[in-house]
């Protein structure tokens, strides 16, 4: 991950003035922003050059296309086609002619230059307000040529931050697990991709049982649940080193593994005698602090952003419900109250609202609710699905999704989705395999 | 005073058509299931003749039918008789749950049977417990017969 430093050269000034074009992300968006994303201008040179490192034929069309797709997703956008773009990309990016962006219904315009600079790539980018006819901003920056998939995420997130107000969600990875095979003999692997799906890399050989993979907040660090020796373990990996290791020396199951917000310390369910209770390890002194004690399946623990609660599951009402605790165990108080069966609770990194799945009447909901217990919203409603986190912004929900088997036993399948907050664009999240328990990283940058 | 005695026996009658309608749905069977146990025994195999090596539960929950404790006593007969067998206690759920909680399900499945072989005798020292939640279905079925069937602990020799 060395590579992934990258050095922002200039800043031209983003112009913040009065009314120029804004994308309202709180409410379903039936009329994506059309925006025009031309293809980044490279000179000869450079285009040569980088074809030779990346085997790409021209990298400012790439990077172009993974801004394109990366808007689109987002649902928020309607990137036109690059077909009835009238203006040539270089004389674009130095003074668009606007009337000609405007005859083709933009509202927003990117433009931008790629150059090959002393091994590096150098990219520049301008967003334009093509009705006001304004710059709204500009931003250059130099990065090794590997890194060029992330510059297109990196564009977004300024594009995305500029237009919504807030920060953008896609120079991300998520950490997942791929399966394979018959469900009853199912083989699991660890699995890393970037957000949209690209660098897909499996960290497991799939010897084992792996389940639940989570982020640390604050670096490389995944905490996750391993079969080693038929001994379900909370194990910690490294994703630099690939050094792991067990998590704490506890005389049975550990599981449903979470970093608090910090990084500094891992929240879990410990499994033993039939009752299963929430634990805390700090990484740094290795003590081990008991949080729940209650004859109960306690599990599935999630710290709010702040640290100060603890949102779980336990069945301590007779049937799985969701709780809310102050950090060190006291003062439970049930939340969920709705008909159905609650369970994964994971409070939002904006720390007002907490995700959950949700069983009833045979059927699996994602849903949200505020911290209270109170305005739940039920996003998404199918055969089975479970396990929702959330976008560093908390904008958008990755979850799994499981299909029926048929009577012959076929026709099972895992996918990731996404949906937003807004229950709009409910999307499939490509992945090589089925996959499922998605976890999504914070920025990579910024 | 009238409203309050036609509240209480209309209160009763709904408690009356709970306790029938709780009756008509666990007694119902439908020559697999009893209630939605799993009674059949396509996926049974067996330690030794007449000893089989599971025993099934009811949705969402991990207290022992009349015909899990016969069997977990055959068990224990075999054990008592055969006494450097070890064995783990593998507890599963069916694939209506969220994972997390069916490994903890799991894990209080398993654990039911265990302490039901240690009142018969078993030491703890030769059981251990591994739960596998809904990870290892023997059905692949999405149906409530196949997740009956799942919905086990099996006792596997473990030397």
């Amino acid at each position: 991950m060395k590579n992934f430093l990258i050095t922002l050269i200039i800043i031209l000034i983003p112009v913040r003035s009065f009314g120029l074009i804004e994308v309202d992300i709180t409410r379903g968006n039936l009329n994506p922003l059309p925006i025009a994303v031309s293809p980044l201008s490279i000179d000869e040179e450079s285009r040569k050059n980088f074809q030779n490192i990346l085997k790409k034929k021209n990298i400012g069309s790439e990077i172009s296309s993974i801004v394109e797709n990366n808007l689109k997703v987002s649902g928020l956008f309607n990137p036109l086609n690059k077909d009835a773009f009238l203006q040539e990309p270089d004389i674009a990016n130095l003074k668009p002619r606007f009337e000609d962006w405007n005859l083709i219904k933009a509202q927003a315009l990117i433009t931008g230059k790629v150059s090959y600079v002393e091994e590096k790539l150098r990219v520049e980018f301008r967003l334009w307000d093509v009705l006001a006819g304004k710059e709204m901003m500009a931003l250059a920056f130099t990065t090794v040529p590997n890194n060029w998939r992330r510059v297109g995420h990196i564009i977004t997130d300024k594009v995305y931050e500029r237009l919504t107000g807030e920060k953008g969600y896609f120079d991300t990875r998520i950490i997942y697990v791929a399966e394979e095979g018959p469900k009853t003999q199912r083989v699991k692997k660890l699995a890393i991709m970037d957000q949209d799906g690209a660098n897909n890399k499996f960290l497991t050989l799939g010897n084992e049982l792996v389940l639940t993979p989570r982020f640390n907040p604050t670096s490389q660090m995944v905490t996750y649940l391993s079969y080693f020796r038929n001994l379900p373990r909370v194990y910690l990996l490294d994703i630099e080193t690939g050094t792991q290791e067990v998590v704490g020396d506890f005389p049975g199951m550990t599981f449903a593994p979470r970093f608090s917000p910090d990084g500094k310390k891992i929240i879990m369910s410990f499994a033993k005698d039939g009752n299963s209770e929430i634990y805390t390890m700090d990484l740094e002194n290795r003590i081990v602090e008991k949080i729940t004690n209650h004859p109960s399946i306690d599990t599935s623990p999630s710290y709010s952003p702040d640290g100060k609660f603890i949102s779980f599951n336990s069945d301590r009402s007779g049937y799985q419900q969701i709780y809310v605790m102050k950090s060190d165990g006291s003062n439970v108080k049930r939340i969920s109250f709705g008909k159905g069966i609650y369970g994964t609770p994971v409070w939002s990194p904006r720390g007002d609202l907490i995700a959950f799945t949700k069983l009833h009447k045979g059927k699996f909901y994602i849903g949200v609710m505020r911290t209270d217990g109170s305005g739940e919203r039920l996003l998404t409603e199918n055969f089975y699905q479970e396990a929702p986190s959330w976008s560093p912004n908390g904008r958008v929900l990755i979850f799994y999704r499981e299909t029926k088997t048929d009577s012959k036993g076929k026709g099972f399948s895992a996918k990731l989705w996404s949906i937003d907050l807004t229950g709009y664009n409910e999307r499939q999240v490509p992945t090589p395999t089925d996959g499922s328990d998605p976890s999504w990283s914070s920025l990579l940058s910024n | 005073m009238k409203l309050s005695k036609i509240l209480k026996n209309g209160f009763l009658i709904v408690v009356a058509c709970l306790a029938l309608s709780a009756c008509a749905t666990s007694k119902k069977s439908t020559g697999q299931m009893q209630g939605d146990v799993y009674t059949g025994t396509d996926t049974v195999e067996y330690l030794a003749s007449g000893v089989p090596d599971r025993v099934f539960f009811a949705t969402n929950e991990s207290v022992l039918t009349t015909a899990s404790r016969e069997t977990l006593r055959k068990q224990a007969a075999w054990l008592r008789k055969n006494s450097k067998i070890t064995i783990v206690l593998e507890g599963h759920a069916d694939e209506r749950g969220t994972r997390e909680y069916n490994l903890a399900l799991g894990e209080r499945r398993a654990n039911a049977a265990k302490d039901y072989l240690m009142t018969y005798g078993i030491s703890s020292d030769r059981i251990s417990v591994l739960s596998y939640g809904k990870e290892r279905p023997v059905d692949s079925g999405s149906n409530p017969l196949a997740w009956s069937k799942n919905r086990r602990s099996v006792t596997v020799k473990a030397n």
